[in-house]
């Protein structure tokens, strides 16, 4: 199974979502978002960029690899899934280790909210993506679609209105 | 936001930069003053009249996701351009196939189209007559035929109702409707003023139903009343079957009641009756108002329109064959 970087990062908002979009059930969504993203991809480092690499290996592709000092960039719009944009950082710098480039260092920035946090990769992280990369194998391979769970990230989910819409009878 | 663009006229299109320029023939298929179309705004196309446009064109549309619907001379739907299916899913194909193939569960999502649908037209009855026209009679047969829907177990026993119900239906047309009488329902070609706007209606929403398929990732041409293959989207078909009496039949009776449309608007030809080209005008305003008209859907929370609401539909029935939720189709209680 081809895990790439997007259903590590899917995996830890919502697991049926990983599904859906395992499955390639995926839907026309507004841009608005990613038109964003790309808006402070482009223009918030216009002059950084010759420092940078941009690196595709295993399903990954970084962005902003700072190859002379080791670190990896990561740039989001908002914090209102850290969690999951910390283990797709994660997973990044596991799969440089796994290409032989060790003692990887990442940041995620958050240009918008104007913040920076540093993030290390222990080994209780690296089982832990050894785990994580099974539990995913397992959920988009299972021919059942994991639960509905009503959770504050459903509103702005590609995938609301599928998931909550249903007839309310009188 | 994004509309939907209705060429009436005769005419070329062409692509300028990010903007669409069409430009109408007279008919002496002289060029016209051009419009100019940003294509940020088009979702799709209506195409009545004849159209000059060149493959690159339709590359150009295919990235955009712009979608185009042709219509014969005779207001027939004859085919569409539909952007390439970047959304692709296996998994939803065989879903479809297998509901398809298992004839139990074929037969169960049809019921539940004609229910709907059934429902639905006897919201319209309802609605009249609480506005003083005596529709009692077809309510009464209406229902009573529709008690017989769950015992058919075959897709032509169930059609079969669906048909008896509706003629009783459409003798209602004749009661609701003030100036205009449509006796029987005639198609291909409609021979009079009531069938060509519910041939020219049908084809619309029919249209507008293979739109939200396609954002859906179902494919329109497996089908569960309809059988697949009787028209190339008979998904629509069966989807549209919920759609019709609460948009393009509210539709009708609006333009002819407030004369809105009038005998001046269709074009009789010896055994034929078609909207001519200020008719279809009118006509599809009307429909874009109802389309456009927004209520407040329960389960989302939010205003939903019309037009947004048969892709709803579609993602129910998508949830039903992937074995999320059994699908409960679309009944307006209002
Ligand atoms: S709407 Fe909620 S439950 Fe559905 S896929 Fe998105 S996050 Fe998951």
């Amino acid at each position: 199974m081809n895990i790439n970087a997007t259903y590590i990062n899917i995996y830890n908002v919502c697991k049926r979502e990983l599904w859906l979009h395992a499955n390639q059930i995926r839907f026309e969504h507004t841009s608005d978002i990613v038109y964003d993203g790309k808006l402070i991809h482009e223009d918030s480092y216009p002059l950084r960029s010759s420092k940078y690499e941009e690196i595709e290996i295993d399903g990954i592709k970084v962005d902003y690899y700072d190859t002379k000092n080791k670190v990896i960039h990561e740039i989001k719009r908002s914090n209102k899934i850290e969690q999951a944009h910390e283990w797709q950082l994660k997973y990044y710098m596991y799969v440089f280790e796994q290409h032989g480039v060790t003692d990887v260092k990442g940041i995620l920035e958050y240009p918008t909210l104007r913040k920076t946090q540093p993030v290390v990769l222990s080994d209780v992280d690296r089982d832990r993506i050894k785990e994580i990369i099974a539990d995913i194998d397992k959920i988009i391979s299972s021919e059942e679609c994991p639960p509905l769970q009503k959770k504050g990230i459903c509103k702005s989910c590609s995938y609301y209105e599928f998931c909550f819409t249903k007839e309310v009878e009188e | 936001m994004k509309k939907t663009f209705y060429l009436f006229n005769p005419g070329m299109l062409e692509r300028k930069d990010n903007t669409l320029k069409f430009t109408p023939f007279d008919s002496e298929e002289n060029p016209m003053q051009p419009r100019y179309l940003p294509v940020e705004d088009v979702s799709e196309f209506y195409v009545f009249g004849s159209l000059r446009a060149s493959s690159s064109l339709y590359n150009f549309l295919g990235q955009k996701d712009i979608a185009v619907h042709f219509f014969d001379y005779y207001e027939n739907y004859t085919g569409s351009f539909m952007p390439r299916d970047t959304l692709l899913s296996g998994k939803v194909l065989l879903a479809q196939t297998a509901a398809y193939q298992n004839k139990r569960k074929r037969v169960e999502i049809a019921h539940k189209f004609i229910d709907a649908a059934v429902w639905n037209m006897l919201m319209n009855l309802n609605y009249y007559n609480r506005r003083g026209k005596e529709l009692d009679e077809q309510i009464a047969k209406m229902k009573s035929l529709a008690e017989i829907i769950p015992n058919t177990d075959t897709i032509p026993e169930l059609m079969g109702i669906e048909g008896l119900i509706r003629q009783e239906y459409y003798t209602a047309f004749d009661i609701i409707l003030n100036d205009f009488n449509m006796s029987s329902r005639t198609k291909q070609p409609p021979e009079n003023e009531v069938n060509a706007l519910i041939s020219f209606g049908n084809m619309m929403c029919y249209s507008e139903t293979l739109r939200a398929i396609h954002q859906t990732q179902l494919n329109p041409t497996i089908s569960y009343l309809h059988t697949p293959g009787e028209r190339r989207y008979s998904l629509c078909l069966d989807v549209s079957e919920i759609f019709k009496p609460i948009i393009v039949d509210r539709v009708i009776f609006k333009v002819l009641n407030k004369r809105l449309i009038q005998e001046q608007h269709f074009d009789h030809k010896l055994n034929s009756c078609l909207l001519n080209q200020n008719g279809k005008k009118i006509y599809v305003k009307a429909m874009e108002e109802r389309y456009e008209e927004t209520f407040k859907h329960r389960s989302l929370g939010r205003n939903v329109s019309y037009k947004h609401l048969i892709k709803l539909e579609c993602y129910k029935l998508l949830k039903d064959l992937l074995g999320l939720e059994e699908y409960k189709p679309f009944k307006m209680y209002w």
